[in-house]
């Protein structure tokens, strides 16, 4: 059963439009604690998959950036099970993830705390909060950014249990997918061109859209619309 | 041992239950155990309600409760139906009340040589979900102290059922999620695989899918996964 302070969180949160509840959470979570900001993402085991909510500009280019790159705090969190926190992104961030930082402090992303969503083994995203200045969370305050993890797989779960009758996902969760699927159909047909597998395939997407400073999401357009196509050696041309 | 250091180790014991592995039954059978011994009755025997709203014998301390916990079933009459409807303890019900309240159930009692029956409502907050019946061969009277301390056993099992079910419900649910996460982003990696292989666009792409699935009987989300592994080669029919 959940935790006094979690009850409290969703009675806060779980007001008005149910597509708002993961916004709100942000919002409240961001209130809070001393953070400028947060967002949640869906991660599975093919990465980040799509931004579920971002409270503001460098919240979503945060996000944005994790899944451009694949690399980042909430793809480690994801992948170990467990929070990974960097009051001093700028200190200790580049030798881990290099593109990562550099794009994360020119958002005027100064440290990020990253919190993986898991029932049990089983793991759906991650909530990351950011700070525009250096500074760690204490023990309390870490507790509460974990209520607020917890609130948010709560939160998630509550909407996929509203999922209309013969729909997989409910349609605010399918938006966070649908939004971006031609990352994923761009995968597919990279596969073939380079013979290469998935994840390979993405590695090239994302080298490329990384090469160019270009969104992923608009190369992979360019990739389905047959604008530009990977060769065998991953070459390619467009 | 007091009965205080007793009751604390039965506690104790059911809260060890309720970690990893949790298994309703041997809940169960734990917590009507220890209430025999406790209240120094001589056979005890629980229902619970299921997820359709169906009553079940799921523990009993002897073959003689169970039979008669099914027989309350069977004949819709006795004290664990009138407790679980009423969400009321009954205690200390002897054969001439219970003649006269469930008249069948009263023949099978004293054929099983009890002398008098107890129930009480496994309930939290207005919600009852089941009851338990203890009985006693020698003994036609339990006192108050027993009435609390069965009823705070009762309680406390209640309390881990219930967080057992909603725990269940939770991870139920995640993993319907995080499937229907991973099949939708296959779906559409497929889409590209199928796009490329054939020049057809994305949309006639997930036509092809749908149509291979069906003719197959299969799961999109399978074939999705066979076409980007190449297993499955599916053209245009």
């Amino acid at each position: 059963m959940p935790s006094v302070r979690i009850r409290q969180i969703l009675a806060e949160v779980m007001v008005g439009d149910r597509h708002g509840f993961p916004a709100r959470l942000c919002l409240v979570c961001a209130e809070k604690l001393p953070v400028s900001g947060a967002g949640l993402a869906f991660m599975t085991s093919a990465g980040h998959i799509g931004t579920i909510t971002a409270t503001d500009g460098a919240a979503a280019e945060l996000e944005e950036l994790q899944q451009a790159l694949g690399e980042g705090p909430c793809v480690d969190a994801f992948r170990d099970g467990q929070p990974v926190l960097q009051p001093d992104l700028a200190a200790t961030g580049l030798s881990r993830w290099p593109g990562f930082t550099d794009g994360a402090l020119e958002a005027g992303v100064a440290a990020v705390f990253a919190f993986p969503l898991q029932v049990g083994a089983i793991r759906l995203g991650v909530l990351d909060l950011y700070r525009d200045s250096p500074g760690s969370l204490d023990q309390p305050q870490l507790a509460e950014a974990l209520a607020f993890t917890e609130a948010a797989t709560a939160i998630l779960l509550h909407l996929q249990g509203k999922a209309p009758p013969g729909q997989l996902l409910h349609p605010r969760l399918a938006e966070v997918v649908e939004s971006r699927r031609e990352i994923h159909q761009a995968t597919g047909m990279i596969t073939v061109q380079a013979a290469v597998d998935v994840a390979d395939a993405l590695l090239l997407l994302q080298a490329h859209a990384f090469g160019s400073e270009r969104p992923l999401l608009e190369v992979a357009k360019d990739v389905v619309a047959r604008r530009l196509r990977f060769g065998p050696a991953g070459d390619h041309d467009g | 041992m007091s009965r205080e250091q007793q009751l604390a180790g039965v506690f104790v014991e059911l809260a060890d239950t309720l970690v990893a592995d949790f298994d309703v039954i041997d809940f169960l059978h734990t917590l009507t155990e220890r209430s025999v011994e406790l209240l120094h009755a001589d056979a005890a025997g629980l229902i619970l309600v299921d997820p359709h709203g169906q009553l079940q014998v799921l523990a009993s301390t002897t073959d003689q409760a169970r039979v008669l916990e099914l027989f309350e079933l069977q004949n819709s009459q006795g004290p664990c139906l009138d407790c679980f409807r009423t969400g009321q303890p009954m205690v200390n019900v002897d054969l001439a009340e219970v003649e006269a309240r469930w008249p069948r159930f009263q023949a099978a009692t004293t054929a099983a040589g009890f002398r008098s029956v107890h129930a009480l409502p496994l309930r939290l907050r207005g919600q009852v979900i089941g009851a338990m019946n203890l009985f006693c061969q020698d003994r036609a009277s339990l006192s108050d102290d027993d009435v609390s301390v069965g009823q705070a056993l009762a309680d406390v099992a209640t309390i881990g059922l219930l967080q057992e079910r909603t725990a269940r419900h939770t991870e139920i649910v995640a993993e319907q999620l995080q499937g229907a996460l991973n099949s939708r982003i296959l779906v559409e990696q497929a889409k590209g695989v199928l796009a490329e292989r054939t020049g057809v666009d994305m949309d006639e792409a997930f036509k092809l899918l749908r149509a291979y699935a069906r003719r197959n009987g299969s799961q999109l989300s399978a074939v999705a996964e066979a076409v980007i592994g190449g297993s499955v080669t599916v053209t245009s029919p």
